[in-house]
């Protein structure tokens, strides 16, 4: 789970990272009440998760009040890449003397987490680190020892950061990888790290990714919401507790298991056409979670039609056959479909689909037959998705 | 021959008394596997169908001589079950629960790697080793015994795969999921090592997907120290950078984890890889007969 630059910021202040004074706004007005409240000049940057806020004009400059006005107003409702601002965070405007570059990361080669610097923050580090690969230093952290002293020290003295600022530095690592370790973050990124003119270390951008299957640990976190980033699909599936990715093509996919199903799209890919939708309606489904599953794929306009990729192991093929049923007594879909069953009960379930005689259902032997039967039944995606 | 589990195996369940811990501890006994112990706190002294269930795992192995866990737990219940089971001296622990907290895996991966005891999972499947035992949740029905070593991080694709590889007339030595988290317990490279020292593989399939930089620090491994033909499939050609796919572990981050960018580097050390299960299937004929 994605947060917010505010969002992360918050999490900062209550673990003692230092950021500077800002609050969040949701329209002008409270924009412009929170720039008169902190003082001024602030800066009025925009809410999205997504890079490259500043170059896009998402981040503006405010010496008064009509500034303050005039920004906030043309950063809302702006699009960001993709991204609709909604939000706002008003921060007072700090005093820059140079920029530095910090992260906790989750190094999932090592299996450890790894702490990170460079001199060279305020930009693109990806870049960076291509130009300048030695800029950026990194140090693996043994979690079950945690972060020493002599990380924050080696860190600091061998990136060749300014040497008054090398304890304050290492404390500030210090204090992003408790954040790291007591949210369960999987990404702690400050770029850039402030020195001010008065040589304080300041986070001046925060960028935290928490791991969600720690939300039990976390309810305020898990309570938070981005609505910029939200799909109305990826909403509804989430609600019923189903798995689903949307994504930009027209054939409505259901099948058992993350790898199944991203075989399946890869098959339907293979075979010419372009998936809708990543849904794994999981190990065990039973007959309501299918035609739980068939209605949200149908939300999506643009689905000509459905593929049922089943390979039952703890799932029942007969249990899905009899969600298929229900969904089209319920729902009454007007997209053919097309159903391969295999594995526990699949018998069963193909007796239950021809006894039911669902118009337009098609049934398959195989991954690959039903994957170009249902290509050649869906149709050309609509013109603005075609690659 | 086969690896990790067999007619040896002496399984205890963590979370025996719980739905699922039941329903698939008494399908492994079914099975074959001698299912000895369960441990469910609070429940010591009772049975499920005659299994014993103790408090504690140091009391199951004490009193049945188990050395191999199966946890069934919860998510937030499981990284302690697994850390207990270590310390009660079980040799092997299979790890079926999903959804653990990524930090409490890299606490019990990085505690276990300094000791003797494996771990498999979590979020997988389990290990099959077919006609011998089987612990998990893997469908036995589709698999009989055979010379090819299956190593997967997804379990549905498995079956898949197995089931192609069975239709085109292939055994298994055994199937192994090491499952779909970011902090596998175990990776390709050391169930491949396992398969390459064991005499009944003569084939090793491993399938892997979007994510991380397993598969590729599989195909460095492969190309040094494996003997064995070895034949891969990758899932997620088409998911999008960004969008966890199902399992936690499945993720482009940037351009870092592509299917495409596994595939090359499988292929780039000699590893043949087949576009879709199907193919994989049809490698396997190719190599095996050849070979005989």
């Amino acid at each position: 789970m994605d947060l917010l630059e505010y969002q992360g910021k918050q999490l900062f202040k209550k673990h003692g990272v230092p950021v500077p004074d800002g609050a969040h706004a949701a329209s002008v007005r409270e924009a412009v009440e929170a720039a008169e409240e902190l003082g001024f000049p602030v800066v009025i940057k925009a809410q999205v998760q997504i890079g490259g806020r500043g170059k896009a004009g998402g981040i503006k400059l405010a010496n008064d009040r009509d500034e303050a006005e005039e920004h906030a107003g043309a950063i809302l409702g702006m699009d960001i890449r993709g991204f609709t601002v909604h939000e706002l965070y008003v921060e007072r405007a700090s005093e820059i003397d140079e920029e530095y570059y910090a992260a906790i990361v989750f190094d999932r080669a090592a299996k450890k987490p790894m702490a990170m610097l460079s001199r060279m923050g305020g930009m693109d580090v990806e870049a960076v680190a291509e130009t300048d690969p030695g800029a950026m230093r990194m140090l693996h952290v043994d979690p079950l020892v945690g972060f020493q002293d002599f990380h924050g020290r080696r860190l600091a003295f061998e990136s060749g950061i300014a040497e008054d600022v090398i304890r304050p530095v290492g404390t500030m690592l210090a204090t992003l990888y408790d954040v790291f370790v007591r949210e369960d973050a999987t990404l702690v990124e400050v770029n850039p790290l402030l020195i001010t003119k008065q040589r304080e270390v300041v986070a001046l951008d925060a960028k935290v990714t928490i791991d969600a299957n720690a939300l039990f640990r976390h309810p305020d976190i898990a309570e938070l919401r981005d609505v910029s980033a939200e799909d109305p699909q990826e909403r509804m599936a989430k609600e019923r507790g189903l798995t689903y990715v949307k994504l930009d093509g027209n054939v409505g996919i259901l099948g058992n298991g993350a790898g199944l199903v991203m075989s399946t799209l890869d098959v339907v890919a293979q075979a010419g056409g372009r998936p809708a939708n990543f849904l794994d309606a999981g190990g065990g489904s039973k007959a309501e979670a299918i035609t739980s599953a068939v209605e949200v794929i149908l939300s999506d306009e643009k689905v000509s039609a459905v593929l049922f990729n089943i390979f039952g192991g703890i799932t029942r093929c007969d249990e899905v056959a009899r969600g298929l049923i229900e969904a089209f007594d319920q729902i009454k879909p007007e997209v053919p479909f097309v159903v391969r069953l295999d594995g526990t009960n699949d018998k069963e379930g193909r007796a239950l689909l021809a006894e039911a005689n669902l118009p337009n259902v098609h049934t398959e032997a195989t991954m690959l037959g039903a994957a170009e039967k249902v290509v050649e039944l869906a149709g050309a995606a609509p013109a603005e998705t075609r690659a | 021959m086969s690896i990790l589990v067999d007619t040896g195996t002496k399984l205890c369940v963590s979370g025996i008394t719980g739905r699922e811990g039941t329903f698939h501890s008494l399908r492994n006994r079914d099975y074959g596997t001698q299912v000895v112990a369960g441990v469910t706190p609070g429940k010591g002294g009772q049975d499920v169908e005659g299994i014993p269930v103790f408090n504690t795992f140091h009391d199951a192995v004490a009193e049945t001589g188990a050395d191999t866990a199966m946890v069934f737990v919860p998510p937030r219940f499981a990284a302690d079950s697994i850390l207990e089971a270590e310390d009660a001296g079980i040799e092997l622990v299979i790890a079926i629960t999903e959804g653990i907290p990524a930090h409490d895996e890299l606490k019990v991966y990085n505690h276990l790697r300094r000791g003797r005891t494996s771990l498999i999972g979590p979020n997988c499947p389990g290990v099959l080793s077919p006609g011998k035992a089987n612990v998990g949740i893997i469908p036995a029905q589709f698999f009989k015994k055979g010379n090819v070593g299956l190593v997967s991080r997804s379990g549905t694709l498995t079956y898949q795969i197995g089931n192609e590889l069975a239709q085109s007339g292939f055994g298994n030595s055994s199937i192994v999921g090491i499952g779909g988290d970011p902090v596998p317990g175990s990776s390709f490279i050391d169930i491949i090592e396992l398969f390459e020292a064991d005499p009944e593989t003569e084939l090793i399939v491993m399938c892997g997907e979007i994510g991380g930089s397993a598969e590729e620090e599989a195909a460095d491994y492969i190309a040094a120290k494996v003997s064995k033909p070895v034949l891969a499939y990758i899932a997620g050609f088409t998911a999008p950078p960004g969008k966890t796919m199902g399992h936690a572990g499945a993720i482009v981050s940037g351009s870092k984890g592509t299917a495409a960018a596994k595939a090359e580097a499988l292929e780039a050390k000699g590893v043949r890889v087949g576009r879709n299960p199907t193919q994989v299937a049809e490698l396997a004929v190719e190599v095996l007969g050849a070979r005989v």
